[in-house]
């Protein structure tokens, strides 16, 4: 379906449709239980886990996240999150597809430094190009560089995460007119990753145009991660209706009052 | 002989067991996970035949939570 069609919920990446324009991260939150309900309630199709070392000699009955997100009933995203190189990126992506028996569609993520967990574009763009080559749908997290997203696209990835703050900084939409151009300019679906803080940041990610919002640390560690990602799902919905029944024009002078002029008692 | 499993360095009886040896022997039956042995990942369907060797290094990885 093409992005520009909006008589149906229903969206497309990769050829995957999903209904939910919020996707969800699983980390930080305080444990599976909560996690699990956060996710329903936030109604996610699509969450994002991490590959790591499994914890060697641990009991054997300890309970895992898949045990609480069962794969048939999500699509997984397995992220690079920690890669600093495009190598390491791409191990990890290969061992997440065996992982969760040939699953390809992942979330490309190369970092350039501790501090700010910023993207290394350099390294994303050369792993994109190797994992595509290689069979993978690729989703990948970028910078909120317009040039960089059509160069992601054009080398195929399948939908392009730019960020809208670091990485876990709340911080919210910090240039949306680079958003914007983003969105105008990439035909694949433009998901902002990393940086909403709250439903309004969501809400206006969606009203600027984009097809869909990533968040993890705005919902695992607010007070009442719950509740919050009720909020969540509700924003992205009201974001998304509101981009559809168009806003109206900003006019600073011009005031034009909601009622009648005429009839007026005298 | 010994083989290193996620930086560990591990001890074995034998000269060589099989994938599945070592699955069973780290009770992994039934979880998910993904083995890499010496930079190459181990398909599951060969887990039977698939060798550990001596010396061999092992990186075994499954899904946790993440953004």
């Amino acid at each position: 379906m093409d992005k520009h069609e909006f008589n149906s919920n229903e969206w497309v990446i990769a050829g995957r449709p999903f209904q939910s324009r919020l996707l969800v991260g699983t980390g930080k939150y305080r444990d599976f239980k909560e996690t699990r309900l956060a996710i329903e309630k936030s109604g996610a199709q699509i969450v994002t886990v991490a590959i790591r070392r499994t914890n060697i000699g641990q009991d054997a009955n300890e309970p895992s996240l898949l045990d609480f997100l069962p794969p048939d009933q999500f699509t997984y995203l397995p992220n690079t999150a920690g890669c600093y190189t495009a190598d390491d990126a791409i191990r990890t992506l290969r061992l997440a597809r065996e992982l969760l028996d040939g699953h390809n569609l992942v979330k490309l993520e190369v970092l350039g430094d501790q501090k700010t967990l910023y993207p290394n574009v350099v390294e994303t763009l050369e792993a994109a190009k190797i994992l595509i080559k290689d069979g993978f749908d690729v989703m990948v997290y970028t910078s909120d560089d317009p040039i960089i997203a059509k160069q992601l696209e054009d080398i195929g990835c399948c939908a392009i995460m730019p960020l809208a703050s670091l990485i876990g900084s709340g911080m919210g939409i910090l240039n949306p007119w680079n958003l914007e151009i983003i969105i105008d300019t990439v035909k694949v679906p433009v998901i902002v990753d990393a940086g909403v803080g709250t439903a309004s940041d969501a809400a206006i990610a969606m009203e600027l145009g984009c097809d869909g919002v990533l968040m993890n640390t705005a919902i695992a560690t607010a007070k009442d991660p719950i509740l919050m990602a009720s909020a969540m799902k509700k924003s992205i919905e009201a974001g998304r209706e509101a981009f559809l029944a168009g806003r109206m024009d900003k006019k600073l002078y011009s005031a034009s009052p909601s009622s009648p002029m005429s009839g007026l008692i005298k | 002989m010994k083989i290193i499993i996620n930086g560990i360095e591990k001890e074995f009886d034998g000269n060589s067991l099989t994938a599945n040896e070592l699955v069973n022997h780290l009770q992994l039956e039934g979880k998910r996970f993904a083995i890499e042995r010496n930079g190459e990942i181990l398909p599951k369907g060969l887990f039977a035949e698939l060798t550990i060797n001596e010396g061999d290094r092992l990186e075994i990885v499954g899904a946790v939570g993440g953004g």
